[in-house]
C-alpha cells in the first residue's frame, strides 16, 4: 500500500515507522530539517511542503495513495488536508483532531469534510485514562474481540501477591494467559517454571472479568468503587469525568479557572467541579486527599501534571495517572513516581496505526515503546493455524509468539494444546517486534 | 581514548562487500577461460577475496550501522574494494617484467579503476603485455564504481537497506539525497536500471556500427569494454590509443554517451514518467548542457583556426571543419564530465586550447552523475552566492534568498557548498605543491603544468593531464610517494572529501 502521511511530529514518525517496513510511505512536513531527519531514520520519501496545499500533494503522488493520514498538531490544518485530498482523489483519508467537536461534527453526518476516519486525540487520551482506572495496578489495557477480550500489562510491586510466584503458581484463572514478562530491557515468554520478579511487568491476555479479578489479586485492597480525584478541566479533563461518571464513579474535578469551572459543573452531572489551585497543598488536604485512591492530572502542560502528581502523591494519594505530552518524558515521569503516564500522541498513534493495518490484522495494541505488538486477527484458510491443533501448529511459527486468546462467533475461547482453531475464528495474539513479519505472513 | 564508533561492525559490513566482489570476478575469470589466459590469476584472486571477505564478515554476525558506523563503512569499503581490485594485478605481474604488479603501481590502477578516474601507470596497454581477462577487469573496475558499490549493496541487500539513506548519501556525488521512490533500495535499483540499460544500448548501437561496417575495430570484446567505462565516466581502454583508435563513426556515437553520463541519473525518473517538461527544466542540466556547448564552440573555433599542430593521431584540425568540431566536441564532453577519453594528444595542443581544457576540468558532472569534480549545482549555488553577495554590498538592507530553479536553497546548503568547494580547491592546491616537492626530491622534471593537471586529474578523477600525462601517456615515472599520494586523492575526489576526511577528526571517534 501507498500511504501518504502529513505531519512529521512524534504521530506522523510514529506511524511513519510502524508502517515502513511493510508499505511505501511518504511523509510531508512544512519544517525540512524535520523531513531530512526523518529520511535517514526511516525509510521514508520526504517532501518539503505544505500538506494542505494541494501541489505538494501531488509532489507526493496522491493520486496514487490508498491512504492519506493528517497528523499534524493542528486540527483546522489536517481537516482541510483531508478535504483537499477528498477533491482530487479516492484515497482512505484519516485525521487527527484534538478537539472533540470536530468528532461530533464528524459523526453526526456522512464523511463531513471528506474525512473517512477520524482520531480525536483528547477523547483517546480520556478513553485510554478511564480504561486504566478500571484496573487497579494496570498500566495499559486495550480491548479486543467487540470487548470479549482484554490485553492488560501490570507491574508486579514488591508487596504484590503474586511476586516471587512462578507463572504456573500465579495463573489460576481458567480464561487468562500470561503472554509475555518485560523485565528491564528484555521481553520474557513466559513457561511454567518462570518467577516473576517484582519490577517485571507482565502482559495478560483473557475474557475482562478473569483480567479483573487478576487484578484484584494483584492489589487486594482496592474495591469497586475508587475515590478519584481529576486535576485540570482540559478537554482530557472533561472527557475522563464524563466517562468515569457514565461508569457510576462520582469523581471529583479541579478547575483554576471560574468561568471553565462554571461550565464544567454545568455539563457534569454526576461530577463534584472544585474550583481551586491544585498544587495548594491546604487545599487538597482539607479534600482528604489521603483517602483518594486515583489522582488523575490533566492539566495544560507535562512539568505541572507532574508536579500535581507528585504533590498528590507525597500527601498520601494512591496512585497517579498523569497526561504527557511529550513522548520522551513517559519513561521518566513514571520513574519518579508516577504510576502511570498516558501519552496522547502515542495512544493516537496507535490508533491510526491500527485503522492503517485493518487488512491485514483486526486490531493492534503496541507494547512499550514497538517492543512487541499485540494483535488480532481473523483466521482464513492461509494460515498455519487453521483446521489443526494448536499443540501442532505452534511448531510452524516463529519464537515470541504467544496465541492469547480465541473467539468465536462471540464467544471467548481458552486455547489450549488441543484446541482446533476455525476458519473465521479471531485470535489475539501476542508477538515480539523481531518475529512480527514471520508471524503476520503465517497467521 | 576509548573508541565510540563500533568499528567492528563497519568491518564485519566491507567483509560483505568484498565477498560479492569476488562475484563481479567471474566475469574476467569466464573471459581468461574463453581466451585461455591467465586462469590461475582469477581462480587465485577469487579465493583470495572470499577468505578475506568471509574471515572480515565474521567479525559481526549481525552488523548494525548507526550514523557514524556507515559513514566510517562507506569510506573503508572503497579503501578497501581497491585493495582486493589490485590482487589480479599483483598475481598477474609476479615473476614478469610488467610495471603493474608491483603493489603500489596495482593499488593505483584498481583505485583508478574504481574511482572511475581512468588515470594509469602502464607503461604499455597491449594484449602482448596484459591479458584480454585482465584488461577486462581493469574496464569492470570502472563500471563497478561509477555508479557506486555502495548504491549496488542498497539496490540487492535488504541488510544494506536499513541504512540505506545514510550509505547513498555519503557515497553518491552531489550536496543532497535525492530519493525517488519511498524506498531506499527501490531507488537503488532504479538507478542502477538506468545505468544498466544505458550501457546495454551503447553496446548494441557500437556493434550495429561494427556489423555495418563502420567500425572494423570495434569488435565485441572492445564494444563491451568500452561500454563498461563511458557510462561510469571511466576512460579506461583497452586501447593504447584510447577512442583515436576507432573510426570517426565511433566517435560521435561514444559523444552522446559521454553527455548522459555527466548527467543526474535520477532526472531520468522524470523521462520514464514521460515528464519531458521537468526534465528539460532542470536547472543543473541546463548549465550541463550550456557549458558543454559554450567551451565546445570556444574550443572549435580555436582548433580551426589552428591552435593544434597536425597530429598523427587525430589528425590536421586546421581548416577542417568536421574534424575540428569533433575532436572540440568529444575533448570537452570527456574532459568537462570527467571521463577522460581522447581522439588526440591534446597535450601537444596548443596553450589556448590546453588552457580551455584546464578550465573545463574544474567543472565536474551533474550532482548525481557518475561524474567527478566539483559537480556543476555546486558552481550555480556558489556562483549565485556570490552575486547575491555582491548585491547585499549595495543593497545592504536587502533580504535575497538564492534560488535555483524556483527553489530557496538554505543558508545552511550554500554554507556547505561554500565550505565544499573551498575544501576542493584547497586539497588541489596543496596536492600541486607535494607533487612538485617530491618530484624535486627524486629529481623528477614535472612542470607546473603537468602538476597541476596531475593534480585534478586525480581528485577530480579525470585521468589523463599535460605533459607526460597527457591521454596516451602514464603516471608510472612518478615516486611511488606521490602515488600513495594521488591513491588518497582520487579515494578522497570519488566520495567528495568529506566522508573521508572527518574519519581524521578526533571528534569522530570520540563523544
Amino acid at each position: 500500500m501507498y500511504v501518504v502521511i502529513v505531519g512529521a511530529g512524534e504521530v506522523g514518525s510514529a506511524i511513519a515507522a510502524s508502517l515502513a517496513d511493510s508499505h511505501d510511505v511518504a511523509v510531508i512536513d512544512i519544517d525540512g530539517a524535520r523531513v531530512e531527519g526523518l529520511m535517514y531514520d526511516t525509510d521514508v520519501l520526504g517532501i518539503e511542503g505544505d500538506g494542505a496545499d494541494i501541489d505538494t500533494l501531488e509532489e507526493a503522488n496522491i493520486d496514487e495513495a490508498d491512504i492519506l493520514i493528517a497528523s499534524t498538531d493542528d486540527d483546522e490544518t489536517n481537516i482541510v488536508t483531508c478535504s483537499t485530498t477528498m477533491t482530487v482523489t479516492e484515497a482512505f483519508t484519516i485525521s487527527r483532531v484534538k478537539n472533540a467537536k470536530y468528532l461530533r461534527t464528524w459523526q453526526g453526518s456522512d464523511r463531513a469534510f471528506g474525512i473517512d476516519h477520524m482520531v480525536a486525540t483528547n477523547l483517546l487520551t480520556a478513553e485510554t485514562i478511564a480504561r486504566v482506572v478500571g484496573l487497579p495496578a494496570a498500566q495499559d489495557v486495550e480491548v479486543f474481540a467487540d470487548g470479549l477480550v482484554q490485553m492488560a500489562e501490570f507491574e508486579i510491586s514488591e508487596s504484590s501477591p503474586v511476586a516471587n510466584l512462578t507463572v504456573q503458581e500465579a495463573d489460576r484463572y481458567e480464561s487468562l494467559t500470561f503472554a509475555a514478562v518485560l523485565r528491564n530491557d528484555s521481553v520474557i515468554i513466559p513457561r511454567g517454571g518462570t518467577v516473576l520478579e517484582p519490577g517485571d511487568d507482565v502482559i495478560v491476555i483473557g475474557s475482562p472479568e478473569s483480567v479483573h479479578t487478576f487484578a484484584h489479586e494483584l492489589e487486594p485492597d482496592s474495591d469497586g468503587k475508587p475515590n478519584i480525584l481529576i486535576i485540570g478541566g482540559s478537554d482530557v479533563g472533561y472527557h475522563t469525568a464524563r466517562l468515569l461518571q457514565e461508569r457510576g464513579l462520582k469523581p471529583r474535578l479541579v478547575e483554576q479557572d471560574h468561568d471553565r469551572a462554571r461550565e464544567l459543573a454545568e455539563s457534569l452531572e454526576g461530577t463534584t467541579v472544585l474550583k481551586s489551585d491544585a498544587t495548594d497543598r491546604e487545599f487538597l488536604l482539607q479534600e482528604g486527599i489521603e483517602d483518594v485512591d486515583i489522582v488523575i492530572t490533566a492539566l495544560d502542560n507535562d512539568e505541572k501534571n507532574l508536579l500535581a502528581g507528585l504533590l498528590a502523591k507525597r500527601l498520601g494519594a494512591g496512585r497517579a495517572v498523569t497526561v504527557v505530552d511529550s513522548g520522551a518524558y513517559v519513561d521518566l515521569f513514571e520513574e519518579v513516581g508516577i504510576d502511570v503516564a498516558v501519552n496522547p500522541r502515542e495512544a493516537t498513534a496507535e490508533e491510526i496505526t491500527r485503522f492503517t493495518r485493518e487488512h491485514q490484522a483486526e486490531n493492534v495494541a503496541i507494547i512499550e515503546s514497538d517492543r512487541a505488538e499485540v494483535l488480532e486477527i481473523e483466521v482464513d484458510e492461509e494460515s498455519v493455524l487453521v483446521d489443526r491443533p494448536i499443540r501442532e501448529s505452534v511448531g510452524d511459527l516463529p519464537e515470541g509468539v504467544v496465541l492469547g486468546a480465541i473467539t468465536r462467533d462471540g464467544e471467548l475461547v481458552i486455547p489450549r494444546g488441543d484446541t482446533i482453531v476455525e476458519r473465521g475464528d479471531h485470535v489475539v495474539v501476542f508477538v515480539e517486534i523481531d518475529s512480527l513479519e514471520e508471524a503476520s505472513s503465517k497467521l | 581514548m576509548s573508541v565510540r564508533v563500533s568499528w567492528r561492525q563497519s568491518v564485519a559490513f566491507t567483509g560483505t562487500v568484498i565477498k560479492y566482489l569476488a562475484v563481479a570476478m567471474l566475469i574476467p575469470l569466464g573471459i581468461s577461460l574463453l581466451y585461455r589466459e591467465d586462469i590461475v590469476v582469477f581462480l587465485l584472486s577469487i579465493g583470495i577475496t572470499v577468505i578475506i571477505g568471509g574471515g572480515l564478515e565474521r567479525l559481526d554476525d549481525d552488523p548494525q550501522l548507526g550514523a557514524r558506523e556507515a559513514l566510517f563503512f562507506v569510506a573503508l569499503a572503497w579503501g578497501a574494494v581497491a585493495l582486493i581490485g589490485a590482487i589480479p594485478y599483483v598475481i598477474a605481474g609476479y615473476g614478469t617484467e610488467s610495471a603493474l604488479g608491483h603493489p603500489v603501481n596495482a593499488l593505483f590502477e584498481s583505485m583508478s579503476g574504481f574511482t572511475t578516474t581512468g588515470a594509469t601507470v602502464t607503461a604499455e596497454i597491449s594484449f602482448e603485455r596484459h591479458s584480454h581477462a585482465l584488461l577486462m577487469w581493469r574496464q569492470l573496475t570502472q563500471w563497478l564504481g561509477g555508479m557506486g558499490i555502495i548504491v549496488l549493496m542498497v539496490a540487492i541487500l535488504p541488510e544494506a537497506a536499513v541504512n540505506g539513506a545514510q550509505l547513498i548519501e555519503s557515497e553518491a556525488p552531489g550536496p543532497e539525497l535525492q530519493k525517488l521512490t519511498p524506498k531506499i533500495a527501490e531507488t537503488a535499483r532504479l538507478l542502477w536500471l538506468f545505468y544498466l540499460g544505458f550501457t546495454v544500448l551503447y553496446v548494441a548501437i557500437l556493434m550495429g556500427l561494427h556489423y555495418a561496417g563502420m567500425a572494423p575495430d570495434m569488435n565485441l570484446y572492445n564494444a563491451v569494454a568500452h561500454g563498461f567505462t563511458t557510462l561510469p565516466t571511466g576512460g579506461f581502454s583497452p586501447q593504447a590509443e584510447s577512442i583515436a583508435a576507432f573510426s570517426p563513426a565511433v566517435q560521435w556515437v561514444v559523444i552522446p554517451f559521454m553527455l548522459i553520463a555527466g548527467m543526474n541519473f535520477a532526472l531520468f525518473y522524470l523521462l520514464l514518467q514521460d515528464n519531458y517538461a521537468e526534465f528539460l527544466r532542470d536547472r543543473e542540466l541546463q548549465a550541463y548542457l550550456g557549458a558543454n556547448a559554450g567551451l565546445i564552440v570556444i574550443l572549435w573555433g580555436f582548433l580551426f583556426t589552428g591552435s593544434a599542430p597536425p597530429l598523427e593521431l587525430g589528425g590536421i584540425t586546421q581548416g577542417a571543419l568536421e574534424n575540428s568540431l569533433r575532436q572540440a566536441t568529444f575533448q570537452i564532453a570527456s574532459l568537462l564530465n570527467s571521463t577522460g577519453y581522447a581522439t588526440s594528444d591534446f597535450a601537444q595542443w596548443g596553450t589556448t586550447a590546453q588552457g580551455i581544457l584546464l578550465f573545463a576540468m574544474f567543472i565536474g558532472g551533474s550532482a548525481g552523475s557518475t561524474g567527478g569534480g566539483v559537480k556543476i549545482v555546486r558552481w550555480l549555488v556558489v556562483i549565485k552566492a556570490i552575486r547575491r553577495q555582491l548585491f547585499t554590498t549595495a543593497h545592504p538592507n536587502a533580504i535575497k534568498p538564492v534560488r535555483l530553479g524556483g527553489h530557496v536553497i538554505e543558508e545552511e546548503v550554500i554554507r556547505a557548498i561554500y565550505g565544499f568547494t573551498l575544501l576542493y580547491l584547497l586539497t588541489f592546491g596543496v596536492a600541486t605543491v607535494l607533487l612538485l616537492v617530491d618530484a624535486g626530491r627524486v629529481g623528477l622534471d614535472l612542470t607546473i603544468l603537468e602538476a597541476i593537471s596531475a593534480s585534478i586529474a586525480t581528485i577530480g578523477n579525470i585521468g589523463p593531464g599535460f605533459g607526460f600525462l597527457g591521454p596516451f601517456g602514464s603516471y608510472l615515472e612518478f615516486p611511488a610517494t606521490s602515488k600513495l599520494l594521488m591513491i588518497l586523492l582520487m579515494w578522497i575526489g570519488r566520495l567528495e572529501i568529506i566522508p573521508v576526511f572527518v574519519m581524521f577528526t578526533g571528534a569522530f571517534w570520540n563523544e
